[in-house]
Order: structure tokens, then C-alpha cells, then sequence
């Protein structure tokens, strides 16, 4: 038994070191701080994601990862370390910085427009017009149909209907859709299936499937293990503001990782000491 | 599946622009508490019918022809209330800055004064007070945060103030120049009002085929052609309607030229509010501010435009009354004008809670209020009957609206 929990470790330890040999990561942040006055939010970390995978990023309360993901939206901007962007160093300084680069951000709270209905919402702030500044709708509305349905979200009736008559899972589709429908090559979803029913949660989770099958870099963001071993092809853990350690969704189990995020990786004079 | 699913697709685009799925669809729409225009509808029909079994005075040429006069300055300044309330933000200074754009209109038509311009200069001087007061309320409200309340209850101190230091002395100024006194009493000739029938129908129809035939160019969705044959028909109708009433009216038969100001107005804002990308961001900062300001919409700047378009329209209202008593006394934007004018857009269903309502609302609760006053007067009910009824009114109108909003939130979930 001790054995084996060791040999788990040991084996996450080394899945964090040896990449899977793909090209390089669509995003990568190297030894990344961020301080709040003498809170250490973010101690050094390392995250990477490529492009067609489903990578989670889970951890306790307090753990960064929504430091993390601000650091990478531009609303915080990192103290230290580097974030490379297609293997070349970048820096992101604002929400338009990270929106130039193709990373979009779906908030647990949405951001949608209640009032509006879907395709405003996926044009809001980018509307199509003409020179004088009046709305083309018709070319709006052919594109939103279309985004909808290469992402299979075949639930929504109308995209005349206000966004305010939608269900949670519906609401939640249309955020992310509106990331595909501008070219995103990165989507962070921030807790995306927090406040879902059973049958909303399943839609969101083919939907997230549905994203790294088109060839985008997805990080999804959960407390649900379930979740996460259901979409994801590796995992990230993070704990007190440090890497415990990326692993592999086929090679680990939901123990090793609420192991990981409750206790961390065990010091390394430790493991050896019991391999 | 998926070789199936275009047809599905194509099929139910085509039952949806059926009369009886777009009836179908409207009732599940008022069930779920999207009422529309209905209330208004059916509030004016019963206004209407109430008064005329009150006096017969109610519904002759001459009496129209004066409710158009009469509704004019409210209609307008509401048109400028739409749009703050649209953001979820209140303006409580449109009254007072009425009256200073009255003021203003007078004092710089004022002869041997030295600074007596033509009619038309003063009233663009006059639009231009009310430009700068929006301006600068919209500053503080956008880069400070001060809420809107309490800066535009300081706006119409201060504007009261104005208002009292330019009169104090002679306490009156009365309008001489013949362009000013014009905008609110002129009278079109009757051929005038056929034509300007003909143009607002043929400009509705263009509009409305336009949109139809670009949608089906897009292979979108188009509606009902008949349902939209019909629906240019009734307004169309409604235009030679009231243009055929106005020219019947006994002294001076015509359409009053005020009211071809305050429907140009009120579809020049409709179109800003719904066909541009300034009156999407409107409508998106109205429901929810955080979202805009995430989707890259200058929610500030959006915002200080709001409270401009608000000191304008209530300028334009004000030089409206002021010519329409051909001069400015010291109550000038006082009494009930500024609870009259939100009052018109909250009655013609625009929300206090932001993102919700039409400009078009403007008219119609302007002319119910309009409506109420002119009735009251003919059956010579007493001031205290207009108030308490407007009143009610008023509360009516704002019960409905939150009990629309939840039962809309509820049909979300």
C-alpha cells in the first residue's frame, strides 16, 4: 500500500517533467510571481497548454488559480517570470493585450447582457457596421447560427431570443461561443459548471469537449473532479500559490489528485526515502 | 444527423414565419412577460373612451389639433428621459434645464439688448445650454461616480438658481421673433401635411422592406411579409389619419409643425437606439454595465453621451413651452413638467432598472399624459383630479414594469 501510493507520486513528479511530445505550447508561463503587498499569491509557477487539449487547472481555495488566470487576462499584471505565447516571449499588460493575442476568458459570472439577446451578446463591443455606423445585422445573425451550430448547441431556439429567457447551460454556451466566433486560440473557463444541473453540466462538458476537438487551447478551471477527469487530457495542480505537479488524466486517478491538492508533493528526500 | 439537420433547420424557419406561429409566439412572449406596447395600447383606448363619453369636445379637430400643441414639450423632453433611463441612470435636472433653454431662447432674441440673434440662432445656443449641462453632469457621474441621482438633484438646484438670477428683475421676457414662436405655433398647410403622410409612409415602408429583403438575402428568418404589409398599412394609416383630423380643425386647419418636430425626434432617437452600434452600447451598459466594460464598450463615454442627448432634448422641450406661451416667466421649467416627462417614458414602458424600452415609448406615454390633461381641463375637472390621476397612473405603470421584470427572470430559470 505505501508502495503504491509512492509509486503514484513519483510518477506525477515525473509526468510534470517530461512533456508529451507535441510542438510547442500554444501558452506557457515560466516561474511566474505576483505579490499583493506581502502576500505571495503566485510563487514560481509553471503552466503550460497547447492547442487541441483540455487542460485543467484545479486546487484548494487560495491555491492561484484565479490569480492566475487574471495574470493571464491582463487584469493583473505578473511581478516576475515569463509568459511565452507560441514559444515567443510576450508580455500582457491589459485585458486588450491578452484580447489581441486570442485569449478569451469565460468568467463564472458570464458577462453576458441579460436584456440583449444572442447575437448581441456574441457581437457586444464588436459589432458589425457600416461606415456610418449602423448595425448590420443580417451578417451578425448568419454567423452567430453558424458558430452554434459547428459547436453542436442545437438547445437554444431562437439567437433572437434575449439571453435573459435562457437556461444556465444555454447561458454558459453562448460565453463560450462567443470565444469561438472570434478566433480565440486560448479559452479559460472559470468554473463553468459551478451552478449547473445534471443535464446543463453534461451539455457544457461536450460543449469544452467540443473546443479542444477544434483545435483551440482550452484550460478549464473546477472544484468538480468528475469534471475534470471527465473533459481533460492533463491536469495541473496547483497548491499555496506552487506547482504540485501536471498529470496525465489517463495515467492518475481522482485520489492522487485531491492527494495533490490537499497535501502536495511529498518533499523530495521523502519519496526517495521510500523508493 | 447531421445530413438531416439543414432540412429541419430550413423547415422550422419557414413554420416560424407563419401568422399563426408568430401569434402563438407573441402570446408566449406576453406570458412570459414581454407585454410590449399592449398596456399602452389599451391604456389609451380606454383614456379615450372614457373622456369622450365625458364631452364631445373630446374627440373634435380642433381639440387634437390642440393635444398635439399641448403634449409636444413633454413628448420631447421624455424622448431624452428613454435614454438615461435606458442606462439605468436618472436625470432629475430635465425640468429646470428645460426652463434654462426657454430662458436662453428669449434673452438671445431679446431686442435692443445687444445680443438679439435670429430665431434660429438662439435656439441652437439654447440646445448648446443644454448640451454643456449634460456634459458636465455626465463627467461627474462617469469619472467620479457621484450617482446620478444626487448630480442632477444638484443640477436642478442650481439650474432653478440660473433661472432666478437671469429673471430676478424683470422676472419675465417675452419672445418676439417670429422663427421661435413658430416652432410650437405654426400650423402646416393642408397640402404640407399630405406630403409629409406620403414621406413618413413610404420612409416607413422602405425601412421596413429594406430589413425584409436583406434578411432573406442572408437566408435568414424574415417574418410574415404579410404581417409586415400590414403593419406599414396601419402606421401609414395612422399618419393620413392624423393628417385628415388636423386639416378638418375650424380656425386654423393643419398639422401643428411641433408635431412633425417631436415625431422626427422620436424616430430619429428610435433609430440611433436600435439600428446603431452607439444605441446597442446603450442598451448593454443598461443591463449590465461589467459586461460592457469586459466587451470593450467605453462604458463612461457612453454614459456622459447619455446625459448630453438628455440636457438636449430637455432644451429643445423647453424652447418648445417657452414658444409655445411666446415668452419665459420665472416658473419657467417648474410645476410638473419634470415628473410629467418621466412619468411619459416610464408609462410608455421604458424600465427604471436600465436596458429595457423603446424610444417610441416617449410618444405614447407622453400622449397618455398628454391625454389626461387636456381631458381633465375640457371636463373641467379640478387640478387636484389631473394630479391624483396622473399619479396613479404613474404607479400603475411602474407596478407592471417590476412585475413584468420578475416574471421575466423567472421564465429564464
Amino acid at each position: 500500500m505505501e508502495v503504491l501510493r509512492s509509486e503514484h507520486l513519483r510518477r506525477g513528479k515525473n509526468r510534470s517533467v517530461n512533456a508529451t511530445p507535441t510542438p510547442t505550447p500554444t501558452l506557457e508561463l515560466r516561474e511566474v510571481a505576483k505579490n499583493f503587498g506581502s502576500v505571495e499569491a503566485l510563487k514560481g509557477v509553471d503552466f503550460e497548454v497547447r492547442d487541441g487539449e483540455v487542460m485543467a487547472l484545479v486546487g484548494d481555495n487560495g491555491a492561484g488559480k484565479s490569480t492566475l488566470i487574471k495574470c493571464v487576462a491582463g487584469i493583473y499584471s505578473i511581478d516576475d517570470g515569463q509568459i511565452f505565447f507560441e514559444g515567443e516571449p510576450v508580455t500582457i499588460h491589459g485585458p486588450k493585450d491578452a484580447a489581441r493575442l486570442g485569449i478569451e476568458v469565460v468568467y463564472q459570472d458570464l458577462a453576458l447582457c441579460d436584456n440583449l439577446d444572442v447575437v448581441q451578446n456574441m457581437y457586444l463591443g464588436r459589432e458589425t457596421h457600416d461606415p456610418l455606423f449602423r448595425l448590420r445585422e443580417a451578417p451578425m445573425e448568419q454567423r452567430t447560427a453558424e458558430t452554434l451550430k459547428s459547436l453542436s448547441v442545437t438547445t437554444i431556439r431562437s439567437v433572437r431570443q434575449a439571453v435573459a429567457t435562457l437556461s444556465g447551460g444555454q447561458r454558459q454556451s453562448v460565453a463560450v461561443a462567443r470565444a469561438v466566433l472570434w478566433n480565440n486560440k486560448i479559452v479559460f473557463l472559470d468554473e463553468p459548471t459551478a451552478a449547473l444541473g445534471v443535464a446543463q453540466t453534461r451539455q457544457v462538458l461536450d460543449l469544452v469537449k467540443r473546443l479542444a476537438e477544434q483545435g483551440l487551447a482550452v484550460v478549464l478551471v473546477s472544484h468538480n473532479l468528475v469534471d475534470v477527469f471527465e473533459v481533460a487530457d492533463r491536469i495541473t495542480v496547483l497548491r499555496l500559490g506552487r506547482n504540485v505537479g501536471v498529470y496525465e488524466k489517463d495515467k492518475t486517478n481522482e485520489r492522487e489528485i485531491v492527494e495533490a491538492i490537499t497535501f502536495g508533493a511529498p518533499a523530495p528526500e521523502e519519496t526517495e526515502v521510500k523508493a | 444527423m447531421s445530413s438531416a439537420a439543414p432540412a429541419e433547420i430550413q423547415a422550422a424557419a419557414e413554420d416560424q414565419d407563419s401568422i399563426v406561429a408568430i401569434l402563438r409566439a407573441r402570446w408566449v412572449a406576453i406570458r412570459s412577460g414581454d407585454v410590449g406596447s399592449l398596456p399602452v395600447i389599451i391604456g389609451i383606448i380606454a383614456i379615450a373612451l372614457y373622456f369622450n363619453s365625458k364631452t364631445s369636445i373630446f374627440f373634435s379637430a380642433v381639440n387634437f389639433q390642440n393635444l398635439i400643441q399641448q403634449m409636444a414639450g413633454v413628448t420631447v423632453i421624455a424622448i431624452g428621459v428613454v435614454f438615461v433611463l435606458l442606462i439605468g441612470e436618472i436625470d432629475l435636472s430635465i425640468g429646470y434645464v428645460s426652463g434654462i433653454a426657454g430662458v436662453s431662447v428669449a434673452y438671445f432674441q431679446q431686442a435692443g439688448t445687444g445680443h438679439q440673434y435670429p430665431g434660429l440662432v438662439a435656439l441652437a445656443l439654447a440646445i448648446a445650454t443644454g448640451l454643456v449641462i449634460g456634459l458636465i453632469q455626465g463627467s461627474v457621474i462617469a469619472f467620479i461616480g457621484v450617482p446620478s441621482f444626487v448630480v442632477t438633484l444638484a443640477g436642478l438646484l442650481v439650474s432653478q438658481g440660473l433661472i432666478l438670477q437671469v429673471l430676478g428683475t424683470q422676472g419675465v421676457i417675452g419672445i418676439q421673433d417670429k422663427q421661435i414662436n413658430d416652432i410650437a405655433n405654426y400650423v402646416l398647410t393642408k397640402n404640407t401635411g399630405w406630403i409629409v403622410a406620403i414621406i413618413l409612409t413610404v420612409a416607413l415602408a422602405g425601412a421596413a422592406f429594406g430589413s425584409y429583403f436583406s434578411r432573406l438575402r442572408a437566408g435568414l428568418p424574415t417574418g410574415n411579409v404579410i404581417l409586415t404589409i400590414v403593419r406599414v398599412a396601419f402606421f401609414g394609416g395612422l399618419a393620413f389619419a392624423a393628417v385628415y383630423i388636423c386639416n378638418q380643425a375650424k380656425p386654423r386647419p393643419g398639422v401643428p409643425l411641433v408635431g412633425l418636430i417631436f415625431v422626427f425626434l422620436v424616430v430619429l432617437g428610435g433609430y440611433v437606439a436600435s439600428r446603431t452600434t452607439f444605441g446597442r452600447h446603450v442598451y448593454a451598459v443598461g443591463g449590465n454595465a461589467e459586461a460592457a466594460r469586459r466587451a470593450g464598450i467605453n462604458v463612461k463615454l457612453i454614459r456622459i453621451i447619455v446625459f448630453m442627448i438628455s440636457g438636449a432634448m430637455a432644451a429643445m422641450g423647453g424652447v418648445i413651452l417657452a414658444s409655445r406661451l411666446n415668452g419665459i416667466d420665472l416658473t419657467a421649467g417648474g410645476g410638473t413638467i419634470l415628473l410629467d416627462s418621466i412619468s411619459a417614458a416610464v408609462i410608455g414602458g421604458v424600465s427604471l432598472f436600465g436596458g429595457r424600452g423603446r424610444v417610441s415609448g416617449a410618444l405614447f406615454g407622453g400622449l397618455i399624459i398628454g391625454m389626461i390633461a387636456n381631458g381633465i381641463d375640457l371636463v373641467g375637472y379640478s387640478d387636484a383630479i389631473k394630479l391624483i390621476t396622473t399619479g396613479l397612473i404613474l404607479l400603475a405603470a411602474v407596478t407592471l414594469d417590476t412585475v413584468l421584470r420578475r416574471r421575466q427572470a423567472a421564465a429564464g430559470r
